[in-house]
């Protein structure tokens, strides 16, 4: 099976050395999303013989993951696994959530830090999360502790629909419904992560209130939508 | 014909004009002026012929005829605004598409360009 790690990486010149050293454990190959960066990640990334493809300019989280698996649909990857350029994600966790893709037991597996082994969360980020679990359960018929979660494995068919359908900001909490209302299996996974090495969560005090808003309505919208994604050709 | 009748007319007119040049002068997409030349003419009517006003205000319950004139001019600006969004939303998706499309295939022609090299060597 082919894998691809994708990592989304905006002005991270700084962490993205740490980053890709500490997926040297893993077998696939690497794909460093530059979204615009002004400083020299992508340089420092192609330095260490990661595959690096870069935006002409900041697109925000969302299109970025979304060219990594435009990218991976395009080479026929069978599983793409998303892992933050900021370090919080640990390489040595990977196998945990590419386990249940892997034996064809799931088609989305979201690493959670909530689940019993998981890494304890801000009091705000963790109110957010469980009114996002509340709304996930009602909309999608699934409990996820951890929706905001950006370490994720994607399977086949979720590289092909979330290559076309994925939102800009903000994607985490919706692409759990979009995934989940097309009938594709939604797996959360405990996992262990760091703290930040160096830079800020793109998620500021300010943006928290429009944050809830907009993925509240998009949740909603989404759930309005038909089901038939994933049989279009 | 009284003041207020030549100077409405006269804006008008001279909006109607004003539409046809930009799209003339390439500023202005036929699609998008066909929406303002409408209303200018829209306008002309009116101004023209008071009794139109009159009869369509009366026609639906309005007594003071120029609030009619109120209600039809805030509608259509509220129609061409939320146009103006669907279009921007439109055009930003399609950013996004080019963005991300520009991005893979520069990655596609730097493999080429390696693969060549890699060739000569």
């Amino acid at each position: 099976m082919r894998i691809l790690a994708i990592i989304p990486a905006y002005n991270e010149a700084r962490n993205i050395t740490a980053v890709i050293e500490d997926l040297k454990c893993f077998s696939g190959d690497i794909l460093v999303v530059n979204d615009g960066s002004t400083d020299d990640t992508a340089a420092v990334a192609k330095g260490l013989g990661a595959e690096v493809v870069s935006h002409p300019f900041n697109l925000g989280i969302g299109g970025t993951v979304q060219t990594g698996l435009r990218y991976a649909y395009e080479h026929g990857y069978d599983m793409a696994i998303q892992f933050d350029g900021d370090g919080q994600h640990r390489g040595d966790q990977i196998f945990k959530i590419v386990e249940l893709v892997q034996r064809g037991e799931a088609d989305l597996v979201i690493g959670s830090r909530t689940l019993p082994g998981g890494y304890k969360m801000g009091i705000t980020r963790f109110i957010g999360s469980r009114i996002f679990h509340c709304l996930i359960r009602c909309l999608a018929g699934k409990a996820i502790h951890d929706p905001t979660s950006g370490f994720r494995c994607y399977g086949k068919q979720t590289i092909r629909l979330f290559s076309r359908f994925y939102t800009d900001d903000y994607p985490e909490v919706e692409s759990i419904i979009t995934a989940a209302r097309n009938g594709l299996r939604v797996v959360e996974v405990p996992v262990l992560m760091r703290g930040r090495l160096s830079g800020h969560s793109s998620i500021t005090r300010r943006k928290s209130a429009y944050y809830m808003l907009k993925v509240t309505l998009a949740m909603v919208v989404d759930a309005m939508r038909g089901r038939d994604l994933v049989g279009e050709s | 014909m009284d003041l207020t009748k030549i100077a409405s007319l006269g804006l008008s007119v001279g909006i109607f004009c004003f539409v046809v040049w930009l799209v003339r002068e390439r500023r202005l997409r036929e699609k998008y002026a066909l929406l303002w030349l409408c209303t200018s003419v829209f306008v002309i009517l009116l101004t023209v012929s008071r009794r139109i006003l009159e009869v369509a205000a009366l026609g639906i319950g309005i007594y003071y005829p120029p609030s009619l004139l109120f209600l039809v001019g805030v509608l259509f600006l509220l129609l061409v605004a939320i146009g103006h969004s669907v279009t921007l939303s439109r055009l930003s998706e399609s950013n996004h598409n080019l963005a991300q499309e520009v991005a893979l295939l520069r990655k596609q022609v730097e493999d080429l360009k390696d693969l060549q090299k890699g060739d000569k060597l």
